[in-house]
């Protein structure tokens, strides 16, 4: 695999930047493998990587359903934090944020890495005492955490609505500096070419239709381009979870929404920030073309159509519009829809399962993107050894039946249940 | 948008409705000693791709409770019932007191 440097580029030049080769290899299965990731999708592409640069396992599939960056680590908002409060996620996703500080070093590809800092609103003094104490949490974890209050926050984001008949007014906000964004297509490549740099085989269009069985065992898995032996299978399906472990005989916590995103018209530089509303489940950033990349809610029903409905996209519109009035002449220009797994608790799942060469990842509800380093890497060592990296030890399957839920956002598939 | 066709109230856009999730869930009798049942009710779900039983309450209409059969895929609806009419999903029979 060749390199990528200013010196490349300049060497490139000299033949007119036709000669570089393909980014990874379009690879046909072999026979068997040791290790078969089910999903070319960030996580499942992150495993790969570090199955092979961490615990030199190379030989190595990933199959993919469609195509590598099709699914939902092209379709997300691109915001990567580790401001949470549980003992289990703070330093899970904290230990993400610094693969994300080397991860363009790492892969020798530039993924956009852009730590302009995220701010979440609090629109109450009980809103920014509970702000304060997961700033605290965070911060005896290691982790950057700030209080702002209002002025703090007008000095840093005057665009937001500081008027008098703001319908919730802001109070202040906790703000995390290390946070922000990175281009999320130059992750899923990222990773695709420099596991394909470790020998592992990328191949796309590449459904699994069923897994092969040897007694109790998994040992391989049926496709569209016919059976290949595994010694184990990971599967990083996520929003498919359900469809795949129905298959293989898991039965599970899940329920599968369709999320929705949005971009506006290009503007000029306006929000600089990841901004997220506290009054509402409303978050936003401006992209590197000016676009205004922005979500909400749920549809709030089961769904694996890849498309949402308009009720949510006028109540993401009147969230914006509550926090950001400034932007109500804006136009939208695209929204689309991603199948998230929905688990109870709003909380991942990574682990071995009970069938013997089987491992799971997947139930990263709203948050799968920012998780993505750490996961591959958690769920590689997790492969690899056949135990739960330390730092995936709260995500297990057996959570639920034993009542160590891990309820950070209240956000299931049923919020208002929890 | 999902259009529901309400027996009470003809065919109305779904933001009307509230989702009550999947429908074919079983509560166990109320004396059922077993977790792993209670587990299975409180948390597992078959979540198909494809036709997928699920309650919603006409909320902002008759507030009727309704069991919708929609294909999750394509968001097809194949049938609309109100939920007391289906006798099928009684829950189990108490246990006499031993």
């Amino acid at each position: 695999m060749a390199r990528y440097s200013a010196f490349s580029i300049f060497r490139n030049a000299l033949s007119g930047q036709k000669n570089w080769q393909r980014a990874w290899r379009a690879a046909e299965p072999k026979p068997s493998y040791d290790v078969i990731v089910i999903g070319g999708g960030g996580h499942g592409l992150a495993t790969a990587f570090y199955l092979a640069e961490n615990h030199g396992i190379r030989n190595v599939a990933v199959l993919e359903k469609g195509y590598v960056g099709g699914g939902n680590v092209g379709r997300n908002t691109t915001v990567i934090r580790s401001n949470y409060l549980l003992d289990g996620n703070t330093q899970f996703y904290e230990f993400s944020m610094k693969l994300w500080e080397g991860m363009s070093r790492a892969l020798n590809f530039n993924v956009m890495f852009s730590q302009r800092g995220q701010l979440v609103t609090a629109h109450s003094a009980d809103q920014l005492d509970s702000f304060s104490h997961r700033a605290n949490v965070m911060r005896l974890n290691g982790i950057d955490a700030d209080i702002l209050d209002r002025e703090d926050v007008r000095r840093l984001v005057p665009y937001l609505d500081f008027s008098d008949t703001a319908r919730f007014p802001i109070h202040g906000a906790i703000f995390q500096g290390r946070a922000g964004t990175a281009r999320h297509d130059a992750v899923a490549w990222g990773y695709a070419r420099a596991a394909d740099g470790h020998g592992v085989d990328i191949i796309q269009n590449c459904e699994v239709t069923g897994f092969l069985r040897d007694g109790d065992s998994i040992v391989g898995v049926e496709t569209t381009k016919g059976r290949i032996g595994a010694g184990k299978v990971g599967l990083a399906v996520a929003g498919h979870t359900s469809v795949l472990g129905a298959k293989a005989g898991l039965e599970l916590p899940i329920e599968s929404h369709v999320l929705q995103a949005f971009v506006t018209e290009p503007l000029k530089p306006l929000v600089d920030h990841v901004v997220a509303y506290g009054a509402d489940h409303f978050y936003v950033s401006q992209s590197d073309k000016g676009g205004l990349v922005f979500g909400g809610n749920l549809d709030g029903y089961n769904s694996y159509a890849q498309r949402g409905n308009l009720g949510v996209v006028r109540e993401v519109a009147e969230a914006a519009i509550a926090l950001m009035p400034c932007i109500s002449r804006v136009r939208l220009l695209r929204h689309w829809g991603g199948v998230m797994d929905m688990t109870p608790d709003a909380s991942p799942i990574i682990c071995p399962t009970p069938i013997e060469g089987l491992f799971l990842n997947g139930g990263w509800c709203y948050g799968g993107f920012k998780a993505t380093p750490a996961s591959g890497w958690c769920f590689a060592h997790t492969i690899a050894t056949g135990k739960p990296h330390p730092l995936i030890a709260a995500y297990g399957l057996d959570r639920f039946r034993t009542g160590h839920t891990l309820d950070e956002a209240g956000a299931g598939p049923s919020a208002w249940l929890q | 948008m999902l259009r529901i066709e309400c027996p009470c109230c003809g065919l109305r856009d779904h933001d009307e409705f509230r989702y009550g999730g999947d429908a074919s869930v079983m509560r166990p009798a109320h004396d059922d000693p077993d977790p792993q049942a209670w587990y299975r009710y409180v948390y597992i779900r078959a979540n198909p791709a494809g036709l997928h039983r699920e309650f919603w309450q006409h909320v902002i209409g008759c507030r009727q409770w309704l069991v919708v059969e929609r294909d999750t895929r394509n968001h097809a609806i194949a049938s609309v019932e109100l939920a007391r009419q289906l006798s099928a999903r009684k829950s189990p029979a108490r246990k006499p007191p031993a």
